[in-house]
């Protein structure tokens, strides 16, 4: 899909005709740049993970989702085929070849990945979704909720599910980063904690940014250049290292333009001050009034009381 | 107000036997979507994590919306730019704008997940100016007001003189009000409309790695716009004539065949922006793929756009009953309806997706029996109140 920044621009300037402004590219982050880098973050190291799906087990076990006894996820026989988060499941591992190691395959850990501009918080018709601003979690509020799911149709990692089975009291369901145990009240999410490897780091983001790109210069035979989630859409919260590049392994490539950047510029310029809805009213109504008085006129001159 | 035409009910039968199969089908999706409340969405619908919205988002809400569009573009037409000649299409088009909105609310209830939180957007604390979807909803709330606000004059029409004494008071009063004021109402349901039909298509954009390249663009509000503007006389038309034909009446060509003469215009401008846009993002390739996207856009495009635009700018068609008809309805459908279909769930193809959405056959039940419903009381309407022309001819 060729849509650079520019074609985008030229698209909404040929839109101001009729009142669609181009406005600042950066929206939805009301918080400055500088405290959005002191939210928490997780770095993933696809090439220390070896699949033992702990975090699997202990993220359901946490957040009370249907699960089973932790020996079940000893069972390698669901890496056959790609899987993805449910309604049930917040988190699930996948494995892929690395081509210079055929005993040890990489593994990637999929979850929300807690986007610093998450689409789904700007989509969110009633706000039930949220940037927690302590965390940086994307949170979700069921009571506000109407069920619309276009948060659904908005994310690019397609993370969010729903619970189409539940008649009554449908929710949308995703990785909640364990916000409500996070430093602040003492803890780490579930899945870091469990993790016996090593393989899931938590921290703040920049300090995570840092030690990836640090691995990566020590390393650089292991790892591809590349830290996943650092620029991707503006950045993640869940951010990933690599043997090979991460649209290799079911993950999309993506640019660094956040989502909400394409919707709300416009939104935002079709609303601003209400002024391409007053300036259409009166326009409109000068319209009116000119036919209407050009009627009359006609209707005199016609010398008719039609 | 201006285009004052004599009206009056219609005095055919109600229940012919037409309208009771409208009925049977009324009552099949009526049932269903009873079952749909207290079963679940998964009971009823092929909806997934990966395909999150389907028919009803595609056909009964934003099809709806834009079919319902002959309603501002009539307004528009008989009262801001003054075309009297027109006047006897105002009503019938109100009525199907004012019914088609009320059912697009109705058709959502039922997808919603969480229907009994719908007025959750109407609380200043859930407000979220960021939302495309917070905008489409205040729009076509405050235009379904608007749309009931306009059918007063209807209804007083219909009651004053026939009613008890202070019922006939309190409608002399809303008739002295609301014949100042309502201008306000008529310029703010078109500047409302204008405002929805954009956003409706801003939705999408919101999906740019989703999105078939056929149909993504940052152009995609101004094309719902225009080809909502465009549809507005052939859905009239349609109408008009369908009507004509279920209660015996002559079509009324003669008000019809000049109201067609614009649509090339609209039409045409659709079709350039189509063109343009497409060959700026170069995007024309993509219809050779072979592809389910690529073959809808084909019907879409050809069928839906090229062939009604080519039809409609021949005056000897455009005179033509059967011609103007099948023109009109092949840009509803395909042009209109299939788009948005195209937009919500053919061109939305999620990298993960198994396999593609199909609707189940009771999602189609619901949608044909809300179609039905609004069938049965758009007769009911016309047959109380003052909406057709009076002393018309007989077929």
């Amino acid at each position: 899909m060729d849509l650079t920044r520019r074609n985008f621009l030229k698209f909404t300037s040929a839109a101001g005709a009729w009142g669609v402004a181009g406005a600042a590219q950066r929206v939805t982050a009301s918080v400055p740049k500088s405290e959005m880098e002191d939210w928490y973050g997780v770095l993933v190291d696809t090439t220390v993970c070896i699949g033992c799906r702990k975090c699997e087990w202990a993220c359901k076990d946490y957040n009370k989702l249907p699960n089973q006894p932790i020996e079940k996820y000893d069972d390698k026989s669901v890496f056959g085929h790609m899987r993805r988060p449910d309604s049930e499941t917040y988190t699930v591992v996948n494995g892929y070849d690395d081509p210079n190691n055929p005993e040890k395959p990489y593994y990637v850990k999929v979850q929300c990945m807690h986007c610093l501009e998450p689409a789904c918080v700007s989509a969110c018709i009633v706000g039930a979704l949220t940037k927690d601003e302590k965390t940086g979690a994307v949170v979700y509020d069921a009571w506000k909720c109407i069920g619309c799911r276009y948060c659904m149709a908005s994310c690019p990692f397609q993370i969010p599910t729903y619970e189409y089975e539940n008649a009554l009291t449908p929710q949308v369901r995703k990785c909640t980063f364990c916000f409500d145990r996070l430093p602040k009240y003492g803890g780490k999410p579930a899945c870091v904690e469990i993790c016996p490897v090593g393989a899931l780091t938590f921290g703040k983001r920049s300090e995570l940014i840092e030690l990836a790109h640090d691995r990566i210069a020590k390393y650089p035979d292991k790892y591809v250049d590349h830290v996943y989630g650092e620029n991707e859409l503006g950045g993640t919260a869940w951010m990933y290292l690599s043997g090979k590049p991460m649209w290799e392994m079911d993950m999309m490539k993506f640019k660094d333009r956040p989502i909400p950047s394409y919707t709300e510029p416009v939104q935002h310029g079709l609303f601003k001050h209400f002024i391409p809805e007053i300036s259409l009213f009166a326009f409109l109504g000068g319209i009116m009034w000119l036919f209407k008085s050009r009627e009359e006129e006609k209707g005199r001159t016609e010398g008719g009381d039609k | 107000m201006s285009g004052h035409v004599e009206a009056a009910p219609v005095e055919n039968k109600f229940l012919t036997p037409g309208v009771k199969v409208l009925f049977l089908l009324f009552g099949v999706g009526i049932v269903v979507a009873i079952y749909r409340i207290f079963a679940g969405l998964a009971a009823v619908t092929n909806l997934t994590n990966q395909y999150p919205w389907g028919l009803w988002i595609g056909v009964d809400v934003s099809s709806g919306v834009a079919l319902a569009a002959g309603g501002f573009t009539t307004a528009a037409l008989i009262h801001i730019f003054w075309r009297e000649k027109y006047a006897v299409l105002g009503r019938p088009a109100h009525l199907t704008a004012m019914l088609g909105y009320t059912f697009v609310a109705i058709g959502l209830l039922f997808d919603l997940g969480r229907w009994y939180n719908i007025w959750h957007p109407l609380l200043p604390s859930m407000w979220q100016g960021n939302s495309v979807l917070f905008e489409v909803g205040m729009c076509v709330m405050l235009y379904l007001t608007v749309l009931y606000i306009e059918f007063i004059p209807v209804v007083t029409e219909r009651f004053i003189g026939r009613s008890p004494k202070w019922i006939d008071a309190i409608l002399r009063f809303f008739d002295k009000i609301f014949s100042k004021i309502m201008w306000i109402f008529i310029i703010l349901g078109v500047v409302l409309s204008c405002l929805h039909q954009s956003s409706l298509g801003n939705l999408m954009v919101i999906a740019p790695y989703k999105m078939h390249p056929l149909w993504y663009t940052p152009l995609l509000p101004l094309l719902f716009l225009v080809s909502a503007i465009a549809v507005g006389f052939p859905m009239v038309i349609f109408e008009s004539m369908w009507a004509s034909r279920s209660l015996g009446r002559k079509p009324e060509i003669d008000v019809l065949a000049p109201l067609a003469r614009m649509i090339p215009v609209t039409l045409g401008l659709y079709l350039i922006m189509k063109i343009v846009d497409l060959t700026i993002r170069q995007a024309w390739g993509y219809m050779f793929e072979g592809s389910l996207q690529s073959t809808m856009f084909i019907i879409e495009f050809f069928v839906g756009i090229v062939i009604p635009l080519v039809i409609l700018l021949f005056e000897k068609a455009r005179r033509s009953a059967k011609m103007l008809f099948w023109a009109s309805f092949l840009y509803i459908f395909f042009g209109v309806l299939i788009n948005r279909v195209n937009v919500f769930f053919i061109a939305y193809k999620p990298q993960y997706a198994v396999k593609q959405y199909v609707p189940s056959i009771w999602e189609f039940l619901v949608t044909i029996g809300l179609i039905s419903a609004l069938a049965i009381l758009y007769r009911a309407f016309v047959t109380i109140f003052p909406i057709l022309p009076a002393h018309q001819e007989k077929a």
